[in-house]
């Protein structure tokens, strides 16, 4: 995999953006943090967080002018969360809890602070925590005197006392009535820059101008600082005062963390202008689907004087959403499971393909996802997971390391679709043109083969020119696989028999087939079945009465091929079925069959299965034959488009027509075979037979499919035991136990002799290979 | 995968005989294995011509997971 495409996949998951909040707020606090733990109740914990941002925690905590609120999305939902009262009740219960601990390196350039409030402690803060050592100068006989003033009110003398304290605490020394005067007095500017490696001036409210004649100073009396990094006109000073507009708590605090971050750069020889763009407000790109929640108004704290109780604050923290992207993985029971994101999956999978030595951890997960696009669907910048993971699939192929037992059946499977027992492909018997062909599908000749009879009968008396038909499959298992040179290899095959036919103009009742050869073979310009019918007509005929509505399921195939859904849709309603929507066509999901991801992962499919099976009471009503049998397996009453028309021979319910199962779609598709080419075309054959009787209990016949076993294998491992004499006897049960090694399987059987032939106890397998060492 | 033989037994060891050989199969030698890898396991075989007997548990359980794991070497 290329790490450049890899990187541009990882950018386009956008979940670990942070939230508006966060981005609006000028310190970073990490909000969504905070009001997690206090919805949870846990003060303390919510304070935790908030210190990692909030150097002077007790004061802010009760003082925020809190800009989060104006960028908050509940806005759109009820109203902002009340991000500051909560953070009020917070501190107001735990920030007595904070602990923070400094570098313990200690180092040994000094930084004077002139001036403590906000900016300036802050600045002191941050410093001392890195090691500096630190001294604040202060005009007046006390801290923070500026918010003493403006905020009596909201601000106990103890909070003040306790945020200055843990400044204190770190080694930073104190000077009250300690006024700062140009010239080089004991507490002369000059005095300072000569005797500290930096000089922070954070006046706040003060005025700069007797500092005039030393560095530049504004019209307004403020130190002219960069606005970036702080530097003012003087080499060592920086100014830590935020300017302008109504006096902000916060913004002085983000001031004065602006500036200490250039003294720690200035102080370590760094550059004080590289990578600082996160501390501007840019706005958070992290998608959220508001329109999810519903409105929930703020909640109004019974004494709004005293502000918002523990509780009240839990309930009001409760109606963050949070902001989350996560559309994908909320529609994707594949995405789901492995209890991440797209992002970290990118990396995972970029991970496991470039590992050198040890587990590839990720095979499975790459294998387990269906290929089925809703991911990219939802993705609010297009990331399509389905993308990744094939190109994953093709490099393990590639590098040798694509587990064998993930596909093999299917490939298996695909190779007797594409074989001579069950291909084929004719011209219409009696006609030298062709203008269309019939490819029906290696599923439906599978599931329901009578409908490819039906179908074919149709279309050669409606079509004029000629109309063939072609049994083969579409290579969709080998491009879903990774197996690129094998998928190579069966649009090569596709072209030629296509040819052989004379280039007709291909007609696939296969969402599937639609959409590979119309990617791979363009030049066949295949059409939907459904798109020909709806403008040939059915045949006249009986129709099955249906009982009631029909939910429509389409295949993820065919998410994007909407002249085919339009056509479903006007041919069921043409059929008096009253249709109920799922979500759309757009949203659907995939039956486990797409990707190959059942056969790697039954887990996760079956959740996929399971969940789309449950969003409607209504027998489905679907246009892909696999579609159709997953869902009857699963237990879901289910009917294909055809059997509306084209009711099975065997008669009954159509939607409750079982799976055939994996045996039984072999035999149907070989059994097509000769019954077609008898019937309609005249040709000499013979049904297929097998080599002994076997009778399959159903139990035993479900244990098989579930463990990918066919009955064939299982005949040809018995008839070759009961040849050879070669097995088990089992003198308990009476029972023989026999085994063959087919391909890269070793199938096993218990069986007893019945009347007539064999009877099948259970069937089991594995890859690995036994030989008794003499 | 080395073998605990009571576990890899379905219905007792001693009722199993070889059908070409009309003798029980015994705890023995065998070699298993899988992707270029190969490693010695006890397993029941006949002593005779050396069917090795592998269990539905065994394929099932150790077996598979020991599979799984070279596969994603």
């Amino acid at each position: 995999m290329d790490g450049q495409r890899v990187k541009q996949w990882e950018a386009r998951c956008i979940e670990e953006q942070p939230p508006a909040c966060v981005v609006g707020c000028p310190l970073r606090v990490d909000v969504r943090g905070v009001l997690a733990k206090a919805k949870a109740g846990d003060f303390a914990g919510a304070c935790a967080i908030y210190a990692r941002s909030v150097a002077l925690p007790a004061v802010l905590g009760r003082i925020c002018d809190h800009p989060c609120e104006s960028v908050c999305r509940r806005a759109e939902a009820g109203g902002a969360i009340r991000i500051g009262a909560v953070e009020r009740a917070c501190v107001e219960a735990a920030s007595d809890t904070i602990r923070r601990a400094p570098q313990r390196a200690r180092k040994t350039r000094r930084v004077a602070v002139v001036g403590a409030g906000l900016s300036g402690l802050t600045a002191a803060f941050d410093l001392a925590m890195k090691g500096f050592a630190i001294t604040v100068f202060e005009a007046q006989s006390r801290p923070l005197s500026r918010l003493t003033r403006d905020y009596a009110s909201a601000l106990p003398p103890a909070a003040i006392e306790a945020d200055v304290a843990a400044v204190a605490k770190l080694g930073v020394a104190f000077h009250y009535d300690a006024r700062i005067d140009a010239g080089v007095g004991p507490l002369g500017l000059e005095t300072l820059i000569g005797g500290y490696d930096a000089v922070l001036l954070a006046l706040g409210g003060g005025s700069a101008t007797p500092f005039a004649a030393a560095l530049s100073v504004t019209a307004e009396g403020h130190v002219e600082i960069d606005p970036t990094t702080c530097a003012a006109s003087r080499a060592k000073v920086f100014g830590g005062g935020a300017h302008g507009g109504p006096y902000s708590p916060i913004g002085a605090a983000a001031a004065g963390r602006r500036a200490g971050i250039s003294i720690d750069r200035f102080l370590q020889g760094a550059s004080l202008t590289a990578s600082r763009a996160d501390e501007t407000d840019a706005g958070s790109c992290l998608y959220v689907n508001v329109a999810a929640h519903a409105p929930v108004p703020p909640v109004a704290p019974a004494d709004a004087q005293a502000g918002c109780s523990g509780a009240e604050a839990s309930a009001e923290a409760a109606r963050c959403f949070p902001c989350r992207c996560m559309e994908c993985v909320k529609a994707c029971e594949y995405l789901k499971h492995y209890g991440a994101y797209p992002k970290r999956y990118v990396r995972d999978i970029y991970n496991n393909v470039s590992i050198v030595m040890g587990l590839r951890k990720a095979n499975r997960m790459i294998d387990s996802c269906t290929l089925c696009g809703l991911c990219d669907t939802l993705c609010p910048n297009d990331l399509a997971m389905g993308e990744v993971c094939l190109e994953a699939r093709r490099d393990m192929v590639d590098s040798g390391h694509m587990p064998a037992s993930h596909h093999d059946f299917a490939l298996r499977d695909m190779a007797h679709s594409r074989s001579q027992a069950a291909a084929f492909a004719r011209r219409q018997p009696g006609r030298a043109e062709c203008a269309v062909a019939f490819f029906p599908g290696c599923q439906l000749s599978a599931s329901s083969p009578w409908h490819v009879e039906r179908v074919y009968a149709h279309l050669a008396a409606k079509i004029p020119g000629g109309v063939g038909l072609m049994v083969d499959c579409c290579g969709a298992p080998a491009l879903w696989s990774g197996r690129s040179a094998l998928h190579d290899e069966v649009t090569a095959s596709l072209r030629e028999t296509w040819r052989s036919l004379g280039e007709p103009e291909i007609v696939t009742a296969c969402s599937t087939c639609l959409k590979t050869l119309g990617e791979f073979l363009p030049e066949m310009k295949a059409r939907s079945l459904w798109t020909v019918i709806n403008a040939i007509g059915w045949p006249d005929g009986a129709r099955p009465r249906l009982a009631g509505p029909l939910a429509i399921h389409d295949p993820c195939t065919g998410r994007r091929a909407i002249d085919a859904q339009r056509a479903v849709r006007r041919l069921a309603a043409g059929l008096g079925v009253e249709l109920r929507e799922l979500g759309g066509a757009e949203l659907t999901t995939c039956c486990g069959f797409g990707g190959l991801a059942s056969f790697a992962n039954p887990e996760v499919t079956d959740k996929i299965v399971d969940r789309r099976v449950e969003e409607s009471a209504d027998d489905y009503l679907t246009y892909c034959a696999m579609c159709r049998d997953n869902f009857a397996r699963h237990g879901k009453r289910s009917i294909h488009l055809l059997d509306l028309v084209f009711p099975s021979p065997g008669g009954g319910d159509p939607a409750a027509r079982p799976d055939p199962g994996f045996s039984f779609r072999r035999d149907n598709r070989a059994r097509l075979k000769t019954r077609m080419l008898r019937e309609v075309w005249g040709e000499d054959m013979t049904d297929p037979t097998r080599e002994i009787a076997l009778i399959v209990p159903d139990a035993v016949r479900a244990d098989m499919e579930r463990k990918l076993i066919l009955v064939e294998d299982v005949v040809r491992t018995i008839a070759e035991a009961e040849a050879s004499g070669r097995k088990l006897k089992d003198k308990a049960s009476g029972h023989s136990i026999a085994t063959l090694r087919i391909g890269e399987f070793t199938c096993w059987a218990e069986y007893e002799a019945a009347e007539q032939g064999f009877l099948l106890h259970r069937a089991w397998g594995h890859r690995m290979q036994v030989e008794a060492k003499s | 995968m080395t073998a605990a033989p009571d576990a890899d037994k379905p219905s007792g060891l001693a009722d199993l005989v070889c059908g070409a050989c009309g003798v029980p199969l015994e705890m023995g030698k065998v070699e298993a294995s899988y992707l270029g890898q190969s490693f010695p396991v006890e397993l029941p075989r006949c002593p005779s011509c050396g069917f090795v007997y592998v269990s539905e548990d065994l394929a099932l359980g150790r077996m598979l997971r020991v599979e799984q794991a070279l596969e994603d070497k």
